[in-house]
């Protein structure tokens, strides 16, 4: 199992490359709606291309109010 | 009528495929207008069928497939109607739009879904009437309408029981989460996956090889293989009907389509 800094980063990474932010723009702790831009479809977006990188299923009730890298990450690294 | 372009939809019939296009901003919620559109597809169907042996229905819009009823048009009846006329008026309408998707469940030629990104709620149960439904590797799929405060109205519960089972359609009525393709796929839901930006190819090519087979065989075969569970979808409108009036979802609806949040409100 990776550790929670590996799987955090991993997430960053991805995000930058989806929706094409350079990955030194990001920090765990971002509001990832406000820092890339984007809206509650976009964030679906992301959470299937995560699904399919960590090879989880997250259900997106548990992402409720989620907006920052490092929850996320958690919620994550919950279910490797 | 070969080809038309509306408001809402368009189509085309090409090499014995009629592709019928959602092109209604911002994701095609499924409006009266839509609804009148696709009317005028499925009295078209007959004579469309006559020279083709596919239907592939897909989206335009980079956006997803289709996010479903449109419920600023639902809350706009509850004001409009007050709760005491609200159901009948509903009712209305989802008889017009059970015909429609009968009408594509049962047409007489294989009908291919190719969706992407969101395929919710009407939208995943427009997908539901098609034989196949190929999807693109970011589609995601969910019945939301418990979170507030109904039940999908437009056949899609029925239909999900008839293709899966009764236990994929409480997880997904019941906790009212979305799942992605790869879960699509696992559970017999989805035929096939692809790339991104692949699957109206995907789904042209497999029109083709359907081309192919003896059209009369392919029709006997669907209609042997996949009944439309009438009884059930009758029930369902009886749900909806009963479910809609409550002060709940009133409040429920409008919370959600006053929400300007990038997360919108549901519970």
């Amino acid at each position: 199992m990776p550790t929670a800094e590996k799987t955090l980063d991993e997430i960053l990474t991805l995000a930058a490359a989806h929706f094409k932010v350079p990955r030194e723009k990001l920090s765990p702790d971002d509001d990832f709606f406000k820092t890339l831009g984007i809206d509650s479809l976009q964030a679906l977006d992301l959470l299937t291309k995560l699904e399919n990188h960590f090879r989880v299923e997250l259900p997106d009730y548990e992402l409720q109010g989620v907006t920052d890298f490092r929850t996320l990450a958690g919620k994550i690294q919950i279910r490797l | 009528m070969r080809q038309f372009q509306g408001q809402t939809l368009s189509w085309d019939l090409h090499d014995g495929i009629i592709e019928l296009t959602l092109h209604r901003e911002p994701l095609n919620e499924i409006s009266s207008s839509t609804l009148e559109e696709l009317e005028k597809f499925v009295t078209s169907l007959d004579a469309l069928s006559q020279d083709s042996h596919a239907l592939i229905l897909h989206c335009s819009l980079k956006s997803g497939f289709c996010a479903g009823a449109d419920l600023r048009q639902l809350y706009g009846w509850i004001q409009e109607y007050g709760q005491s006329e609200v159901a009948n008026h509903a009712r209305q309408y989802l008889e017009r739009i059970h015909a429609v998707m009968n009408a594509l469940d049962a047409a007489p030629l294989t009908t291919i879904a190719a969706v992407h990104g969101v395929t919710f709620g009407g939208g995943f149960e427009l997908a539901l009437t098609c034989d196949l439904i190929i999807a693109d590797k970011l589609a995601r799929f969910c019945f939301p309408e418990l979170r507030l405060g109904l039940i999908p109205s437009f056949g899609g519960i029925p239909r999900l029981k008839r293709d899966l089972g009764n236990a994929v359609v409480r997880d997904l009525l019941l906790t009212g989460r979305s799942f992605n393709t790869t879960k699509a796929q696992q559970i017999g839901l989805v035929s096939q996956v692809v790339g991104e930006g692949e699957v109206l190819r995907a789904a042209r090519a497999t029109a083709k090889q359907i081309g192919k087979f003896d059209p009369t065989t392919a029709v006997l075969a669907k209609r042997f293989i996949k009944p439309i569970p009438l009884d059930e979808l009758r029930k369902e409108i009886d749900v909806f009907c009963e479910l809609l009036p409550r002060p709940a979802v009133q409040a429920g609806l409008k919370k959600f389509v006053e929400s300007t949040d990038a997360q919108p409100y549901l519970p």
